[in-house]
């Protein structure tokens, strides 16, 4: 080091300089960060607190009783819940559906939009992705005129293709996942869009030395595209999974938010939500914040976990 | 000999693929074409048999001062299109619109295997019928501040707050940011109700300050972006603005900024068009005050009365979708490319 350079004296004086340089470089940084750090506190994590507080009281909007202390009473009350259950059998039911589509699908549409061989790539990029900016009202009242049993091109179509009793979609408590999942499918391109960037991130030499060494197109595609985008695809899972458990705007847009048609579409989020804004119940809402809060939590970790069997980190930057 | 071959056969590959791909696509906008076809129907045209799916109206003939619908005739007949005046079971009268003065003409067969002549006749007073009735001059007007107050302090603020991840050594710093990247995971309902129940204690709930105020302490996913995106531009010029005396902020706003007006631009459209769509935020805190909502929520409003009417339905979501497709379109080039180009997306 250049120290032998230097007296005692003026390596103190620099040690000094350089720590008051830093002090200042992070209270600057801090500065800039202070925005987001305040509205961390301010809407995350001092809510996030309170909510757990909540759930351990009878809090309610318009305090009838006194606010007090009333110690696991919501958490008994959750589990000696019916609707409570009904409510994530609802999501569970939803998600077996959704959560596979929402991965797959984006990966395949990705991967014909980076074919080679497909002219115009660009237009198909930007026509697929464009219904993810249609805003949830005007998609959901276009699904359900595209979808409606009376007049709905969907149906038409599939009476003249020769099917006898086309379902009734929005209408059936069976039908109603599907057709929800269908309607869903407009959200695909932002998937699809990250897909695409990883696929276009993979190296070029990757696919040449898997040619010489006479692997197919499937090949190639099974064995160097998706190990290599799997870290994208491993987000957009966890994404999924988050997006699942808060599903119920479609819900609330289609059907009122009354759980049509026959209560096939109280999602855990609606029933949370009606506990909120409808029954008034905070602390009882709070404590099934918490638990879906656990839920997303545990099925996360679980997810993590398993990153080590299927997902692929390319070395470090 | 063997390039010619290769050539043919990459050009059907391409036909192929783009062939399945046009397909999969019309299908998968199919929807629209449904939207605009029915929204310019006339409410008459819904409940007739044989209408065609674009927007038409049956022709008419008036005849001796009377209306009669015009038929298409059989081939055997010529193939005109006539007006049907009187109707039979086993014979029909008709008259032939370009020579009224020949008078009836006779035709054996059944009146009801004449199809009716339709004309393209789009009912362009829906979109005032729905303008008027939803009060969508207000609406727009509360949309477009909400979503432009609201985008400015996103890109404010995330703009410092990624300035400051992507360029200052701090203690915490890696720490700071596994935090504001789980954020992105958090279900929104945990904080749902302290932050509502805040709100009303302060008077905010019935005003557009919750939907706007949250937004000028950054969010996780455009700094990210932003951030990103700093972290390619190189740190020599900043370096060297600041040995010329220049604070950090004059260095964020003339040398690292002018470099980033992609990502910066791509962000204010993601927000607006995230803020125009936003449906949650204006339900819960505007439910009582129908005259400070935005389209999102105001549309909804009106779904039940267009209940029967689903001609006014569609032109409602068709002018609820225009403004963000629009934009989109005009800004996709830089949402797109600058997206890709950090590699995440909101």
């Amino acid at each position: 080091m250049a120290t032998s350079n230097l007296t005692i004296r003026q390596s103190f004086l620099a040690a000094y300089q350089k720590n008051a340089l830093m002090r200042s470089e992070a209270l600057t940084g801090f500065a800039f960060l202070s925005p987001w750090i305040i509205g961390f506190l301010a809407f995350t994590l001092i809510p996030m607190i309170l909510t757990l507080l909540m759930t351990f009281s009878n809090f309610r909007l318009v305090q009838a009783e006194p606010l007090s202390f009333v110690g696991l009473t919501n958490y008994i009350k959750l589990l000696n819940d019916p609707q409570m259950k009904q409510a994530l059998l609802v999501t569970i039911r939803f998600g077996l559906i959704s959560l596979p589509l929402s991965i797959l699908l984006p990966i395949g549409l990705a991967a014909l939009i980076n074919a080679k061989s497909l002219w115009g790539r660009g237009l198909f990029y930007t026509l697929f992705y464009m219904p993810t900016i249609v805003p949830l009202v005007s998609t959901a009242f276009i699904w359900s005129g595209v979808l409606n049993p009376q007049g709905g091109w969907v149906n038409t179509i599939l009476m003249t293709m020769g099917v006898q009793n086309p379902p009734d979609w929005f209408i059936s408590p069976t039908w109603v996942y599907p057709a929800l999942v269908i309607m869903g499918l407009w959200g695909i391109g932002s998937a699809m869009v990250l897909m695409l960037a990883a696929m276009q991130g993979v190296s070029a030499e990757l696919y040449e030395a898997a040619e010489v060494d006479g692997a197919g197109p499937m090949t190639r595609f099974f064995y160097i595209t998706l190990p290599m985008i799997s870290p994208v695809i491993f987000y957009n899972l966890l994404l999924s999974v988050v997006g699942l458990f808060q599903y119920f705007l479609p819900a609330i847009v289609l059907f009122g938010g009354n759980g049509d048609p026959a209560g096939s579409t109280w999602f855990y989020n609606l029933y949370l939500y009606k506990q909120f804004f409808t029954y008034q119940d905070m602390a009882y809402g709070a404590t099934l914040a918490w638990l879906m809060f656990i839920i997303v939590l545990a099925v996360t970790a679980v997810l993590w976990w398993s990153q080590r069997y299927w997902v692929f980190y390319a070395s470090e930057k | 000999m063997e390039t010619s071959k290769l050539t043919l056969r990459k050009f059907v590959a391409g036909a192929l693929v783009t062939l399945f791909a046009i397909m999969l696509l019309s299908t998968f906008l199919m929807p629209f074409a449904f939207m605009i076809t029915t929204a310019f129907k006339n409410p008459e045209q819904m409940s007739l048999e044989g209408a065609p799916v674009w927007p038409a109206m049956p022709v008419t003939f008036t005849y001796q001062g009377q209306e009669y619908p015009i038929v298409q005739m059989p081939p055997e007949m010529g193939g005109n299109e006539w007006a049907l005046v009187k109707k039979g079971l086993k014979e029909s009268y008709l008259v032939d619109p370009q020579n009224p003065d020949k008078g009836l003409i006779k035709w054996e067969g059944r009146w009801r295997t004449l199809q009716p002549v339709f004309r393209f006749q789009p009912a362009l007073n829906n979109f005032q019928l729905v303008w008027d009735k939803i009060n969508f001059l207000r609406l727009l007007y509360n949309t477009f501040a909400i979503a432009v107050l609201g985008m400015i302090g996103t890109v404010l603020s995330c703009t410092a707050v990624a300035y400051g991840f992507s360029r200052f050594r701090m203690p915490g710093k890696s720490i700071l940011f596994m935090l504001l990247i789980t954020t992105i995971f958090l279900p929104a309902s945990i904080t749902l109700v302290p932050t509502y129940a805040i709100f009303t204690k302060i008077g905010w709930v019935g005003t557009w300050l919750p939907l706007i105020v949250p937004h000028f302490f950054a969010n996780a996913y455009n700094v990210f972006l932003l951030r990103q995106y700093f972290m390619t531009i190189p740190r020599e010029l900043d370096e060297a603005a600041m040995m010329d005396g220049a604070g950090p902020l004059r260095t964020l706003i003339f040398i690292i900024l002018p470099q980033a007006w992609g990502i910066v631009i791509a962000v204010a459209i993601f927000h607006f068009v995230w803020a125009w769509n936003d449906f949650f935020g204006p339900y819960i805190y505007l439910a009582t005050k129908p005259e400070l909502q935005p389209i999102s929520v105001g549309m909804q409003a009106f779904n039940s009365i267009y209940a029967g009417q689903p001609q006014l339905i569609q032109m409602t979501s068709l002018m609820g979708l225009l403004i963000p497709v629009t934009l989109f379109f005009l800004g996709r080039r830089i949402m797109m490319r600058e997206v890709v180009m950090t590699g995440v997306h909101r």
